[in-house]
């Protein structure tokens, strides 16, 4: 009794809850294990931070707003403080929202913060998919977490859609309307599946309901399964970290969880919550008041979804004129099926790519130290025209503002879209790999040759030569550690016979690594030095005959 | 390691005898808050002033909450988003710049190494595994039993059927639905959204109506999806410049023309008339339709000009509907051509 009396009062309340929740939990081990993991610390890490935390952003925010809203198209006639739509016609659900907007203290600031903080997720989860592409983070082991996340950011779009649609405005409507004349354009199943999905005809009564379920309960559910899953495989993979001294495919170099990572990421989440309330308080977004209640007549020009939808609505708008055709009777959708069916391409390639890179290097290792995005100078580029390619979509979604704004034809505007997304990609991928070798070269030469110093001397037979002076070893290291890959011969297997998937990896394995830029050896390193304090040599004596 | 088996483990990677050597982590830095007492008192002060910041914001957003109500008066609206918002920014900001501030200059910046361990299980626990498998297998008698292996796949495949044939309530059969608008023979044409009929001599050249049948208003329980097909755009043109084909030409009156609004691309409301171009534009994803030839596509992703009601002028002198639109409206559906 004294014994633990005394203990607590040494060591404080900390230890005596820290000991009080042991007792009943057998934490401790946990703690031991997980409290002083190692993190490793680089800005582009923070981009999964941000959306995770606007994630639980949106958790919290769109909570509130489940208090008041009501997921109901029974018509109305609206009688809010908000003059000007008083006595229109209109769904309990768009009223219920113009009421969280003007009756509820703080009511169009929670709902500003949901629909920011989804627009920051979205974009923040696209983002470190890029970095996690770029930097070469989806390799083994990770090539199941990078699925996990592209399984996340597509649960993204489909949370973004779902919530968007509920206020039953006149935008989201047309929104509605739009995958309510998609999914018609199906070949067979389309106009049942309409059907059922709206309830009938559309609009129906059904869709802002059944969208509130899917909104509030089946994606967000998905959404925290797959992100546990996401983040148990983070503690199991333990974090990659960029290449430089110290830096190994065997550990991980940076700071215990407790209690620099708890307070940096801790204070983080509040940073990125407080960034969403400032913008939320300053800047509005989706005034659904304007736009009035969802009718099927009018709309309004320049109608655009939320960003993160705008590449489908780009494939959409990009489709060539005319392609419907028919077999028989039966009419065949070709504007839609093609952008239909060129996004899940996409998207499949974007679900696969890891293992594709895998096959082409058959490299097996574990790899935990992340590339430089100029040291894989295909994959760069292949990136490259994938950003390409949806950035083209996406900018596809604003022709008719860009043709308005820049004063220009609109037709001209699609065709020179149309031609861009066929080209530009191609062009992306050419250019970006050209930067990146020219990249590895120059850091070649300046790991043999050193770094210019700036000093220029004039040597006794009238040469000016800059003096290169070499570079410290740490910093040396972060120009030389990389992986080279060389391209393969087709092989015969066991059976003494070249197979076609033999082929096909020579072929791409040339692709890859064909144009390659080799690290800086030692070796070369040393002839170099060789040379350089030669001349140094001579410079000095030549400094030494002026004096 | 065999030379073949590291072969097969790095691929084509090019492992390199003479790579420069790795040599170790970058010697730390000493931070001003280290060696000096001054500036490590004043990173705790700054730390506790964001702190007091951040209570003072928090103490702003209650007060906000009570001082900036919401009235009748919309700018009150913009008001109490902004203090609230203000409020709880700095609450938030100020907790978050704090903690960062005291992490970084106040706790260890040493970065440590830890090692990796292999995520691959070691060979003894995978065999260990495999023995559990084999075991499991063995006393089930899930490899040798055939019979029950199959008839349990069969199961298995079955027992979901029923929660999908749960979902066909959703809707009903779309039938004829997609067929039919709320147009009638002798419909008169009505203003959107008033619903009062409109003369012919009303109609100007130039002009455009936006139009539904007379008689559909927004009591009914089925507006809104009569609505979204019976919508209908009128305009009137020189009727010299109409290029209308043998069948149609009954279909217009006197240059007054009568189009189905909804497009035949995804269904968004064909809502912008250019006068100068006798176009109408679909805003979603501008197609583009030409009024005086059928409303045939000119531009964009649409495949079909858009439906033409055909319209009549009676004694009185109101537009009305010859009949329903000949054919369904709206986007392509996989049977819209098949005979009802």
């Amino acid at each position: 009794m004294s014994n633990a009396t005394t203990s607590k009062k040494k060591n404080g309340f900390l230890a005596g809850t820290a000991t009080y929740v042991d007792d009943r939990l057998g934490v401790g081990g946990v703690l031991k294990e997980f409290g002083r993991k190692i993190f490793p610390d680089h800005w582009s890490f923070m981009l999964g931070e941000v959306a995770l935390y606007s994630f639980l952003v949106l958790l919290l925010s769109g909570t509130f707003l489940t208090f008041f809203f009501q997921p109901s198209m029974t018509q109305v006639v609206y009688d809010g403080v908000y003059a000007p739509l008083k006595g229109a016609h209109m769904s309990i659900a768009y009223a219920s929202s113009l009421d969280i907007t003007f009756e509820v203290r703080g009511g169009l600031l929670m709902r500003q913060v949901h629909h920011w903080s989804a627009l920051l997720f979205v974009a923040a989860a696209g983002l470190h998919m890029l970095r996690v592409f770029f930097t070469g983070a989806f390799r083994k082991p990770r090539e199941l977490n990078w699925v996990v996340g592209f399984v996340l950011f597509v649960l993204g779009m489909a949370a973004g859609f779902t919530g968007y649609s509920l206020p039953d405005d006149l935008l989201s409507g047309n929104g509605l309307r739009i995958i309510d004349g998609m999914i018609k354009g199906i070949p067979w199943i389309g106009t049942w599946v309409s059907t059922l999905l709206f309830g009938g005809e559309f609009p129906g009564h059904a869709i802002v309901g059944r969208l509130y379920s899917l909104h509030i309960m089946l994606v967000p559910a998905l959404i925290l399964v797959f992100l546990a899953i996401h983040l148990v495989m983070l503690v199991v993979h333990k974090h990659t970290h960029y290449s430089g001294p110290g830096r190994k495919d065997t550990n991980v170099v940076g700071y215990p969880l407790m209690p620099v990572y708890v307070a940096k990421a801790g204070g983080f989440f509040f940073i990125v919550f407080g960034v969403i309330m400032l913008i939320s308080s300053f800047f509005t977004i989706n005034p659904i008041w304007n736009y009035g209640g969802y009718d099927p007549s009018p709309v309004s020009a320049g109608t655009q979804p939320d960003w993160y939808i705008g590449w489908l609505d780009g494939a959409l708008r990009l489709a060539p004129t005319g392609i419907e055709f028919m077999i028989g009777d039966n009419t065949v959708s070709m504007n839609i099926l093609l952008p239909l069916v060129v996004s899940l391409v996409f998207l499949a390639l974007v679900a696969l790519y890891p293992f594709f890179e895998n096959w082409v290097t058959g490299d097996k290792r574990e790899h935990h130290v992340l590339d430089r995005p100029r040291n894989a100078p295909v994959r760069t580029a292949i990136g490259a025209a994938g950003v390409t390619f949806y950035a083209v979509l996406w900018a596809g979604a604003s022709t008719d503002l860009i043709a308005t704004s820049f004063k220009m034809s609109l037709n001209q505007v699609l065709l020179a879209m149309q031609i861009s997304l066929i080209i530009l990609p191609f062009v992306a991928f050419i250019v970006t790999k050209r930067i990146c070798l020219s990249l590895q070269r120059k850091d070649r030469e300046i790991a043999l040759h050193g770094r210019e110093s700036g000093r220029i001397v004039r040597l006794p037979h009238g040469e000016y030569i800059e003096v290169h002076e070499p570079l410290e070893s740490h910093d040396l290291y972060k120009l030389v550690a990389y992986k080279e890959y060389e391209p393969t011969l087709p092989r015969p297997n066991a059976k003494g016979k070249i197979t076609l998937s033999a082929r096909l990896r020579s072929r791409i394995s040339r692709f890859y690594f064909q144009d390659r830029i080799s690290p800086a050896t030692q070796t070369e390193i040393d002839e170099n030095a060789h040379h350089a304090h030669e001349l140094e040599e001579q410079v000095q004596k030549a400094i030494e005959s002026s004096k | 390691m065999s030379e073949q088996s590291k072969h097969e483990e790095t691929g084509l990677a090019v492992v390199r005898a003479d790579a420069v050597r790795d040599p170790g982590l970058e010697p730390h830095r000493v931070r001003m808050t280290d060696k000096s007492v001054k500036h490590e008192k004043r990173a705790v002060r700054q730390v506790a002033l964001l702190f007091v910041i951040s209570m003072l914001g928090s103490a702003f957003a209650l007060y906000a909450y009570f001082a900036f109500p919401i009235t009748e008066e919309l700018t009150t609206v913009r008001l109490n988003n902004m203090y609230l918002g203000i409020g709880i920014t700095l609450g938030l900001l100020g907790i978050g710049i704090g903690a960062i501030h005291w992490a970084k200059t106040l706790m260890p910046d040493n970065e440590v190494a830890e090692d990796r361990h292999p995520i691959a299980s070691s060979e003894e626990k995978r065999a260990a595994a495999i023995e559990v498998i084999n075991l499991a297998n063995q006393e089930s008698g899930f490899s040798r039993r055939k019979l029950i292996r199959r008839t349990l796949y069969g199961a298995l495949a079955l027992f979901p059927l029923p929660a999908v044939i749960l979902f066909a309530d959703l809707g009903p059969n779309p039938g004829n639905s997609l067929r039919h608008t709320a147009w009638k023979k002798g419909t008169r044409l009505a203003r959107d959204p008033y619903g009062t009929p409109i003369k012919a001599s009303e109609v100007t050249v130039g002009s455009v109506y936006h139009v539904i049948p007379e008689g559909l208003s927004p009591e009914q329980e089925d507006y809104l999806e009569q609505k979204a097909k019976a919508a209908v755009l009128l305009v009137r043109v020189d009727k010299d410049i109409l290029i209308e084909t043998e069948e149609k030409k009954s279909w217009s009156y006197q240059g007054i023309v009568a189009y189905s609004k909804i497009c035949t691309h995804v269904g968004c409301p064909v809502a912008l008339y250019e006068q100068t171009t006798h176009h109408l534009l679909c805003p979603c994803h501008q197609s583009t339709f030409d009024l005086v030839d059928g409303c045939k596509v000119v531009f964009g992703p649409a495949s079909r000009a858009l439906p033409q009601l055909p319209i009549y002028v009676d004694d009185e002198g109101y537009l009305r509907a010859q009949d329903d639109f000949n054919e369904p409206v709206g986007p392509s559906f996989w049977d819209r051509s098949a005979k009802n």
